[in-house]
């Protein structure tokens, strides 16, 4: 051509963003889609309050603004580590032996909701009940410990330090199948074995990572945690544990075995009455409640979400944000503009996505915006408010900020190029809200696996990006949307939206390319 | 924008581009489900003259200039803008400036704004924008809300964009619509001063009354096809129908005696007889040779606007007929 510059796609991507900053109403728009999002996550974090009362009954009840104390582990790692203790001080190397010859258990036929403090129970025991042999530096919550148990249905286990944990031998314990559990500490290594006929054992495991102190805590421990099975607010449990045959190796400093309750009195986890120990002949009977694992507490004390935005503020504001994309392409068609805009631009492709660019930044910026106010002010108002948030990093907070901002834009793009197909913008709010806002609300409603589809399928699957509740699978506990536990990995679900938006933006280009204009 | 891209001045490409300044539009069909709106259309403009694209409205005139400017593609035929198609030109609005529908604005955009995006989408300066806004004379209502202008102003705001670009080609459907009589004065100076350049230049309208005075050629279309291709006199000549009203007291006498002179005559009226192919001298000659008495004689001599009417009269009864056909 004879221009001695080459038409770039600089030029029509200033000339669109011009267009979009030169409409006030756009401008107010994206301010009131910014503060609108950061109020409703403010005025939310502000209403939720969280307080302790204590008190025998009505009349003297205090209550106090304030929330249960929530261990942390040896990495500051939110742990729940709530058990009964029988143990003894133990200086450098020894080990610890004790047979097993039965694991019952009882469970709360009340909810967590409706406790009292004695509740009726009916037998059953939950899979993740432990009783065994364990090594603590103190009877601290969340004091840095090793452990061989036997469990309600996963078998023997050696686990450390809240996260760890090896299998040992499966099945599961009954006075016809008992079980030799022992615990050997020799210099910084632990290493645990099991036995089910004591002459022959079996190696589980060791480590030598959990930096022990040189003197510990040596004994046995029962604890069993809350189930879900029978309600989705939870129902606590304790079990019953029988060991004889309880030997220690190695100086202990205590003659006696003492008795402590783990994590009693002021602690997040819900136990079912309290634990007892009782040496009756050679035979210890333990009862104890609570669990030693990972702190996963969404459904105990946890506000979600974690981030202190609320989801509420993230829909409303992308709504406003909806109405912006559908009009920035529909009101060209309205009043026949893209007529001129493709005399100006004829490159029609180029000007689509263009037009994607700008109200990408535009809309993620806003969003952007929106998330790094609430989700500092969210969190300080609900935490000051008593409430209980798990502790997040500022890599958490970058990726909640960026990772609304993106999926918020994609959705944008997505209405963008819907508006274009649709050349109107009324279709286009339409579509926009029951394929971006509509799934978000609906999958959250409806419970099971169809839920969980729509959280994957939907763009609503881009909000599992905020996904920062703490899970793991030592902790039966339902991972559902409803207790803020999305289906997808973080980034990886933002390309669900990322998918829709190129289906739109693709088909809009190619009837952009094929029809009058 | 980076620092590096340059903004060319107007000037540069208008030089560039003047070589180039013309339409030609060869076979063009055009149709919209089932209708036709354009049926082989051909017809070309040339530079340093206004061309006036005539015809009843709903004859293709916006059409044509929609396939011109790429917006429609065309079923058959091509249209070509300085040789070239126009999707294919590189800043299109330094080869072409159109004004299509002075209402397609954003309303709540500054009509400086409107330019501004233009502008930036030709790499032409923020300067360039406010020459043409001083051009059209919008300066005091360049930085209000374009809704708020007067069908006059919107219609100098096209203008000014059609100009953004300094273009050899200057494309306007229905210019004079809804401009005030001093309005209309200052379009048809610019219109001419524009082709005086050496500007291509095509105006449309259903209107001849509007072009007369400023067309050098017209082409009258209808029914998406081209009626007349030609100057406007070639155009006043080939119609030709100059006539001569006598009025008689005596019409029948009047036409024996013309008749008999080699005249062709008819009784319009009681007192009125319509001569063709005589000049008014010879009439009255004839008349008093035969001693037939007249009041009057008064030559009517055939404007544009009848041979217009004259060409797209059958496309008129064919509208006609087809509405009362709809109605029934």
């Amino acid at each position: 051509m004879r221009e001695g510059n080459e038409d770039g796609f600089a030029q029509v991507l200033r000339a669109e963003w011009t267009k979009l900053r030169t409409v006030r109403g756009w401008l107010i728009g994206l301010v009131v889609a910014a503060v609108l999002g950061t109020l409703l996550s403010i005025v939310s974090a502000n209403g939720s309050h969280s307080g302790i009362c204590v008190g025998s009954n009505p009349a003297n009840t205090r209550c106090f603004a304030g929330h249960p104390a929530v261990p942390a582990g040896p990495g500051g790692q939110v742990v729940a580590d709530t058990y009964e203790l029988i143990h003894r001080s133990l200086d450098g190397n020894g080990a610890i032996t004790a047979r097993i010859t039965s694991l019952a258990g009882i469970i709360s036929e009340q909810n967590m909701n409706r406790a009292s403090l004695t509740p009726q129970g009916r037998p059953g025991l939950v899979g993740w009940a432990k009783a065994g042999v364990i090594v603590t530096s103190s009877t601290k919550p969340g004091a840095p410990y090793a452990a061989v148990m036997a469990t309600g249905g996963h078998g023997v286990r050696f686990q450390y330090d809240y996260s760890h944990d090896i299998a040992g031998t499966p099945g599961a314990v009954s006075p016809g199948n008992q079980r030799w559990l022992r615990l050997v500490r020799q210099g910084d290594a632990l290493t645990a074995y099991d036995s089910t006929n004591v002459s022959s054992w079996h190696e589980i495991g060791s480590t030598t990572s959990t930096g022990l102190p040189n003197t510990v805590e040596i004994g046995l421990f029962v604890t069993s945690p809350v189930t879900y099975a029978l309600s989705s607010q939870g129902n606590t449990t304790e079990a019953i544990a029988r060991f004889d045959q309880v030997t220690v190796e190695g100086r202990t400093t205590t003659a006696v075995w003492q008795h402590t309750s783990v994590g009693g009195g002021n602690n997040f986890y819900p136990t079912l009455g309290f634990g007892s120990a009782r040496l009756i002949g050679g035979t210890f009977v333990i009862t104890g409640t609570g669990d030693i694992a990972p702190g996963v507490l969404a459904g105990m004390i946890a506000q979600n979400p974690a981030t202190g935005q609320s989801i509420i503020g993230i829909l409303v504001g992308l709504i406003v944000l909806i109405v912006i994309a559908a009009m920035f392409v529909a009101a060209e068609y309205r009043r026949r503009l893209i007529r001129t805009t493709f005399t100006a631009m004829p490159n029609r492709g180029r000007v689509l996505y263009a037009k994607a660019i700008v109200i990408f930044a535009v809309a993620g910026l806003t969003e952007a915006v929106a998330a790094a106010i609430s989700i500092p002010v969210g969190r300080h108002l609900l935490i000051s408010n008593g409430n209980y948030l798990f502790p997040i990093g500022a890599l958490t907070t970058a990726r909640d900020v960026f990772g609304s901002a993106i999926l918020v834009a994609l959705s944008a793009v997505a209405v963008l190029g819907l508006a274009t197909i649709l050349r109107r913008s009324s279709g286009a709010v339409a579509g926009g809200i029951a394929l971006f806002v509509v799934p978000v609300i609906l999958g959250a409603t409806v419970t099971g696996s169809v839920g969980e589809w729509i959280y994957r399928l939907t763009p609503a699957a881009g909000l599992s990006v905020l996904d920062s509740a703490p899970s793991s699978p030592l902790v039966s506990y339902p991972y559902t949307i409803q207790n803020g536990y999305y289906p997808l990995g973080a980034w990886v679900s933002l390309i669900v939206p990322c998918c829709y938006a190129a289906l739109a933006l693709g088909a809009a280009a190619m009837l952009l390319r094929r029809r009058d204009a | 924008m980076s620092a590096g891209d340059t903004e060319l001045t107007p000037t540069e490409s208008y030089n560039d581009a003047m070589t180039d300044a013309t339409i030609e539009m060869t076979g063009v069909r055009k149709r919209y489900g089932e209708t036709v709106a354009l049926d082989g259309m051909s017809f070309s403009v040339q530079p340093g003259r206004v061309t006036g694209f005539i015809g009843p409205n709903g004859a293709g005139k916006s059409t044509a200039m929609r396939v011109i400017l790429g917006l429609d593609a065309p079923n058959e035929g091509t249209a070509l803008v300085g040789g070239q198609p126009y999707r294919s030109l590189h800043r299109p609005l330094t080869h072409v400036g159109a004004l299509l529908d002075a209402d397609a604005l954003q309303p709540s955009r500054s009509g400086r704004n409107h330019l501004l995006w233009m502008a930036q989408s030709q790499r032409i300066s923020a300067g360039r924008v406010d020459e043409v806004i001083d051009m059209v004379g919008l300066t005091g209502a360049a930085k209000r809300k374009a809704g708020g202008y007067s069908l006059g102003m919107r219609q100098r705001l096209g203008i000014a964009a059609a100009m953004l670009g300094d273009p050899p080609i200057v494309m306007m459907d229905e210019p004079f619509n809804g401009i005030d009589p001093e309005g209309i004065i200052w379009m048809r100076g610019l219109l001419r001063s524009l082709a005086a350049e050496g500007r291509a230049i095509l105006i449309s309208s259903h209107l001849m009354s509007e072009l007369e005075d400023v067309v050098d050629h017209v082409v009258v279309v209808g029914r998406g096809k081209v009626l007349a291709d030609a100057t406007i006199e070639e155009l006043v000549a080939r119609a030709s129908h100059d006539t001569v009203t006598v009025r008689t007291d005596t019409p029948a006498e009047a036409v024996t005696a013309i008749q008999a002179a080699g005249g062709t005559a008819a009784i319009t009226s009681t007192d009125c007889v319509e001569v063709a192919g005589l000049q008014p001298r010879l009439v009255v000659e004839i008349l008093s040779a035969g001693r037939v008495s007249f009041s009057e004689v008064t030559s009517q001599r055939a404007n544009l606007e009848d041979v217009y009417l004259q060409l797209t009269a059958g496309e008129a009864e064919f509208q006609a007929h087809s509405d009362a056909r709809r109605r029934r």
